[in-house]
């Protein structure tokens, strides 16, 4: 059992669920106990869908327990395939069908007229995107396995050089606009689109997959198995990289134009560079030369983390402190990518190990999810939201992808905007800060911490939280070094104070003066 | 269509595929109201989806619940549940300190067959903290039956009185359940008072420690219409007399309640029409709105026969009242009181759907064309994007809408999808 409050990826169901009402008429059936259909009402408030959600749950009540869920799951297949002729019904197992361990897979030999299959997901082996992933990848085997029986595969290439997109999805952060600009992306290079699957896919179109010469999965969670299926089975190349941020667009770009034998891509890389986004020359002006060095934590999904790790730290010039992700799943290949571009990777799903990091590492702003920014508005540190998971806010009516030339514009305003503007910066410092809030200890985030240090006898040794912000001995501040603290701009003076207070333990000073002070900013060249 | 012109209520009952929320959703505000509490909701991470998400930014603000999330080993008994409930209670008792713990069992422990109810007193006893089990699953329960299942258990643990009172009614006290705001639960405790009956005590109180006494001869009143399990402890276990009234939720059902509660005490109440019409006069800019149009319950709160009742009397047509589950005795003043209403205001009885089956629900939907639908958030962007005027139902149950003064606060709910329309949609 784990003690937990908060999770970033959500079960298994979630996932399977996202690719199914992805696809045009597709019909998933849940089979889970009352309430747990709380997937429409996600899709319906974020998304702001129109439809109803195809999603039905056969609910798992005490009769089911008592004779068996056979005849449910069997009356409910029927009457979706009568009520809404759906092409196929994909029935979707639950934590509680996990353990109820019937043999659901016996249930879908049912006399319809939609193809029912059953999601090979268990829920306590993989989370919301692995599942995502291997339902993707589920579902298009069985169509090209079915048109394969039918001898209806047609292999050959489209006349145009043409991809697939790989991996958009229902409730994906950003996703349908990530979606046009690759689009257009694509038409400016002469490429056609064969195929976007599984968001507004048709499975009837599943079986000329194949025709495209070159899979693209823009995202790394979802959509890799599908591309490694039609890989293995049809030899069509795949390319897995993730066009965000100006430099990465332009390798997605030349790596698909190699494959793709294009011509003259580097006109085009050079023009939309230039012209379309804004990011290089943003990079370049005075503006962004104040963002110098600041220290940013980044931490997100496998997909945005790494991505928004190396635009930061080689495309603005940040200092990325901290990056990380939750996909545990996929550690090894995320520490390879921000490998270089920051300090410290910190792999975990564990929300509290997140907020603890933040504290002790003090960024000037946060990159993040949801979570994070929370967690910055408990520390008064400024943060931007790089992924799922989101709210609603998130799910913009505005043009805002992530991926792309504009992606780097959408970025750079996120960036600059999250941090305190260059001139203001310089007044606070200057003027020494305009709030005239009393300097206090900033109060732990949570009164758990406090209580657990305490507990162990302040050991501290596992809440950096506590580590950073209590002092091992009480330290006095005298007046004038109050004073002096508060001359520094609000955004660092934590990260000072708990600086000159570590010099002080080091070095069993009791009284905080100014000559302390000027020794610690020696010391640490902090101030 | 199938209004018809019946004497008597109509009940029927359909396949109960519909959406609502899972019971532990109570979590959210029974952790808000008994203030020295901890909810521990023992399940898996679907739970923990579903509160992390219904419950939007409560999460992020320490909220005074956890989930005990199972994960394989748990499940296939490699652990042993016992150690590490064990382990968790301790370590919140460590970190917070509550005066109880709820266990907040779910459908995963029912279906493992986890001895919670078993395991609670042995644990209780080495921590020295109170464990409340409730089994609040989505296997036999809906929604706002989450607090009736906590309630019951709550019951459990208030003290006993063991004076039997000699003379009933003697005193005029009644211990009132069902958990409401602070603000809610001093409104009425005040009405009562104006009539000279007491109120000796709350189920749920502010505070765990704080409990009322209940026993033999203790007279009970329910303000919600989902707490009969905790009706049927109070009576059964703990032999205490349940005034069965019609539920304080509008103007009307709050005379009619008081009403109720005096009767049993036998006392004339006073000035109590007069409130009811003052209150009535007061909304009047609201019922300009509402009068004649047609409201479809499609059901997932069990607030739903009051609130119809309300809306009947504000001139409202109900089509249809769908409803999780339907206890007729517990509600059979509410009941009784709906069924006046409709003859009174001349308006045909609303068919009662218990169990709905939501794609039914939403081809009647089709048919009649109701002016509000009041649904659940699944359904609404659709109903709208059909031209269908919506409410969320669930609104209902975090507004604060019981007593005289909170019937503005319903009206406020019902009339915005059409206040809204006037605005935009002039043309």
């Amino acid at each position: 059992m784990k003690l937990a409050y908060w999770m970033y990826a959500g079960p298994a169901h979630i996932g399977t669920l996202r690719i199914a009402s992805s696809f045009k008429n597709v019909h998933a059936i849940m089979h889970a106990p009352l309430g747990d259909d709380y997937f429409n009402v996600m899709r319906s408030m974020l998304e702001r869908e129109r439809d109803f959600t195809p999603v039905t749950a056969s609910v798992v009540d005490r009769h089911v327990l008592a004779r068996g869920s056979q005849q449910k799951v069997i009356e409910n297949i029927t009457r979706k395939d009568k009520e809404e002729t759906p092409d196929l019904i994909v029935l979707t197992p639950t934590c509680t069908s996990s353990i109820l361990q019937e043999d659901l897979n016996a249930f879908i030999n049912v006399n319809s007229k939609s193809d029912v299959i059953l999601a090979d997901v268990n829920h306590y082996r993989v989370n919301e995107l692995q599942a995502a992933d291997r339902t993707l990848q589920q579902i298009v085997r069985y169509y090209i396995e079915k048109a394969d029986k039918l001898d209806q595969l047609d292999l050959t290439l489209t006349k145009k050089p043409s991809v697939n997109i790989i991996g958009m999805l229902t409730l994906g952060f950003h996703n349908q606009h990530d979606c046009r600009e690759l689009k257009r992306l694509l038409n400016g290079l002469g490429v056609t689109v064969n195929q976007v699957i599984p968001e507004g896919g048709s499975i009837h179109d599943l079986k000329h997959l194949p025709k495209a010469w070159l899979n693209i999965v823009p995202y790394r969670e979802v959509g890799l198995m599908t591309a490694e299926y039609l890989k293995d089975r049809f030899n069509r190349p795949y390319i897995a990289t993730t066009p965000m941020g100006v430099i990465e667009t332009g390798t997605w770009i030349r790596e698909i134009a190699q494959i793709l034998q294009l011509q003259n891509y580097e006109s085009y890389i050079n023009q939309q560079t230039r012209f379309v986004s804004q990011a290089a020359w943003f990079a370049r002006s005075i503006d962004c030369q104040n963002l110098t060095g600041k220290k940013a934590v980044v931490f997100g999904d496998a997909t945005h983390g790494a991505s928004m790790t190396r635009i930061l730290a080689r495309e603005m010039g940040l200092r990325v402190s901290c990056s990380g992700t939750y996909c545990t799943h996929d550690a090894d290949w995320f520490r390879e990518q921000v490998q270089g571009f920051c300090d410290e990777v910190l792999i975990t799903d564990d929300h509290t190990q997140v907020s603890d990091m933040i504290a002790r590492l003090e960024p000037a702003a946060i990159f993040g999810t949801q979570m994070e920014r929370h967690i910055g508005k408990r520390f008064d540190i400024p943060s931007g939201v790089i992924s799922a998971p989101v709210h609603i806010q998130n799910f913009t009516l505005g043009y805002r992808p992530f991926l792309g030339y504009e992606g780097t514009n959408q970025i750079a305003d996120l960036v600059y905007n999250s941090f305190t503007l260059g001139m203001e910066d310089k007044l606070l410092d200057m003027f020494g800060g305009h709030d005239s809030k009393e300097i206090i200890p900033k109060s732990t985030h949570s009164s758990i911490y406090k209580k657990v240090s305490h507990s162990f006898g302040g050991r501290q040794q596992n809440h950096g939280l506590t580590a950073a912000l209590t002092p091992k001995l009480q330290l006095e501040w005298t007046f004038d070094a109050q004073e002096e603290i508060k001359k520094i701009p609000s955004f660092v003076r934590e990260k000072v104070k708990s600086n000159v207070e570590k010099y002080a333990n080091q070095n069993s000073i009791k009284i905080i003066d100014l000559d302390v002070m000027y020794a610690a900013k020696e010391s640490f060249h902090a101030l | 269509m199938t209004t018809s012109f019946s004497e008597t209520l109509k009940f029927e009952c359909e396949s109960g595929n519909y959406h609502t929320f899972c019971p532990i959703s109570c979590v959210a505000w029974l952790y808000q109201k008994i203030e020295d509490s901890f909810f521990l909701v023992i399940g898996t991470k679907t739970c923990g989806y579903f509160l992390q998400n219904a419950l939007g930014v409560m999460i992020f603000a320490e909220p005074r619940y956890a989930m005990a999330e199972l994960e394989e080993s748990d499940i296939s008994a490699q652990l042993n549940d016992y150690k590490e409930l064990k382990r968790l209670c301790l370590q919140i008792k460590q970190d917070r300190n509550p005066s109880v713990i709820v266990w907040i069992g779910t459908c995963t422990t029912e279906i493992i067959k986890m001895d919670l109810e078993g395991m609670a007193p042995k644990i209780e006893a080495e921590i020295g903290i109170p464990i409340v089990v409730a089994r609040a699953n989505g296997l036999d329960y809906a929604f706002t039956q989450g607090e009736d299942t906590v309630l019951s258990a709550m019951a459990h643990r208030c003290l006993l009185s063991n004076q039997r009172k000699k003379f009933i009614n003697s005193d005029n006290e009644v211990v009132l359940f069902g958990s409401v705001s602070n603000s809610i639960a001093t409104e009425l405790t005040l009405d009562l008072k104006k009539q000279g009956v007491k109120v000796s005590g709350w189920l749920p109180s502010q505070k765990y420690t704080n409990l009322p006494t209940l026993g033999e001869g203790v007279d009970v009143c329910g303000v919600h219409p989902f707490l009969s399990r905790t009706a049927t402890t109070l009576m059964r276990r703990r032999k205490c007399r349940l005034i069965g009234a019609p539920f304080p939720i509008g103007p009307d059902g709050t005379r009619a309640w008081i009403e109720k509660i005096c009767q049993v005490f036998d006392i004339e109440p006073t000035n109590l029409h007069d409130r009811e019409n003052k209150v009535w006069g007061n909304l009047e800019n609201y019922l300009k709105l509402i009068r004649g149009k047609s409201v479809f319950f499609m059901g997932d709160n069990l607030l739903e026969i009051s609130l119809a009742r309300f809306l009947i009397r504000c001139g409202m047509i109900i089509y249809e009242i769908g409803i999780p589950y339907m206890d007729r005795r517990f509600q059979s003043a509410e009941l009784d009181l709906l069924e006046k209403t409709c003859h009174e205001m001349n308006v045909p009885l609303p068919r009662i759907v218990e169990k709905p089956d939501n794609y039914n629900q939403i081809q009647r939907i089709r048919e009649l064309q109701p002016d509000i639908c009041i649904c659940g958030m699944a359904h609404a962007n659709p109903l709208e994007a059909r031209n269908i005027s919506t409410k969320w139902s669930v609104e209902f149950t975090f507004a604060q809408i019981h007593g005289f003064t909170n019937a503005g606060n319903i009206l406020e709910l019902v009339t915005r999808p059409l206040r809204r329309n006037l605005l935009i949609f002039k043309d």
